[in-house]
């Protein structure tokens, strides 16, 4: 899933400082798993603001709306009617919420309430862990199945750097090194051998260096037949 | 024991401090309650294993948001006593009472009424 963290309440106050009405919008997708932007999201930081505008003796009105996913405009279609009804919109998807809603009512502003940071999954409740770079070319099995683009700091396709010692990164203590995670499977498998050849450059114009991405699936993409 | 307890406190009961939420406190502070209190079991004897203790770290997330919104976070408290212990119950009462009148009324109250 997208990962992302609620911004600052005062970073968020400051966004919405001037405005008297504003709308806040879930989303019931990645960010509802995550905990960063679904229902229970949305109401604390209602609530939070509205602490802080009666401690500011200010008036504020909140509505709050949690939509099926902001990356679909079918669902972001659904607040047409009351979108204009306010001075501002915060929204707590992953970046592409407010982008989406941007394009589709371009007379509102919309915030957004979240910091989008990564592709992964709970490692433990509460916690998220990176496992994904979206790069385009993935080749996980090549590496025991450990992915060194997302989790090496360096993204080696070829062995551990000389920053590695007993299992951790020397960027961080808290970053396993995976290269000596993927060497320690293949060894226990006994498929050492399987590492032996060297990797190639990687092309990265699939990844973000190519410039924005798009995907088409040609049967699903209406008036194609 | 007719033990007496501050009339200033209104208790709201829950089959477990499990249930209290997050939402919960913060509504109560946003309503205009000077403080709020969680009166959980002793931790290591909850009945749910550990409802107390998912209990105190959401009082933890409610004073991280007060210290974030520049109200006092003891405020917000968590304790911990058994239904065996009437006594510490007016106690915690008195105590809570007693730190919240001199924190004053609570600036969320004071500059709505205002």
């Amino acid at each position: 899933m997208i990962v992302a963290d609620r911004k600052s309440l005062q970073e968020i106050l400051a966004m919405v400082e001037d405005d008297k009405e504003i709308l806040i919008a879930g989303c019931k997708g990645c960010v509802t798993v995550c905990n960063a932007g679904g229902l229970k999201e949305v109401e604390i930081l209602a609530s939070s603001i509205k602490i802080a505008r009666k401690k500011q003796g200010k008036d504020i009105d909140i509505e709050i709306e949690v939509l099926e996913r902001q990356c679909d405009n079918e669902y972001i279609a659904g607040i047409s009617e009351k979108v204009g009804n306010y001075d501002a919109v915060i929204s707590l998807a992953c970046g592409v919420g407010p982008q989406f809603l941007s394009e589709m009512y371009p007379d509102q502003t919309f915030y957004p309430g979240v910091n989008t940071t990564f592709l992964g999954g709970a490692t433990q409740h509460g916690v998220w862990e990176e496992r994904c770079a979206g790069c385009g070319t993935c080749a996980i099995h090549d590496f025991g199945g450990l992915c060194p683009i997302a989790r090496c700091a360096k993204s080696l396709m070829n062995g551990p750097c000389g920053g590695s010692s007993q299992g951790i990164c020397e960027v961080n203590k808290e970053i396993v090194c995976i290269w000596d995670l993927i060497v320690r499977k293949k060894m226990e498998a006994g498929k050492l051998a399987d590492l032996m050849g060297v990797k190639g450059v990687k092309n990265w114009k699939s990844a973000r260096h190519g410039g924005p991405r798009k995907s088409i699936r040609e049967e699903l993409v209406q008036g194609n037949i | 024991m007719r033990l007496s307890y501050p009339a200033d406190v209104k208790i709201i009961q829950v089959p477990c401090t499990g249930r209290v939420d997050i939402l919960h406190l913060l509504n109560a502070i946003e309503d205009g309650a000077d403080g709020v209190y969680v009166a959980g079991c002793l931790e290591g004897e909850c009945h749910y294993i550990e409802g107390n203790l998912k209990a105190r770290r959401k009082v933890e997330y409610v004073k991280r948001t007060l210290t974030e919104l520049g109200i006092e976070p003891e405020r917000v408290q968590m304790y911990n006593l058994s239904s065996a212990q009437g006594a510490r119950f007016a106690e915690i009462a008195n105590e809570m009472v007693s730190q919240i009148r001199e924190l004053g009324p609570s600036p969320v109250k004071k500059n709505n009424a205002a």
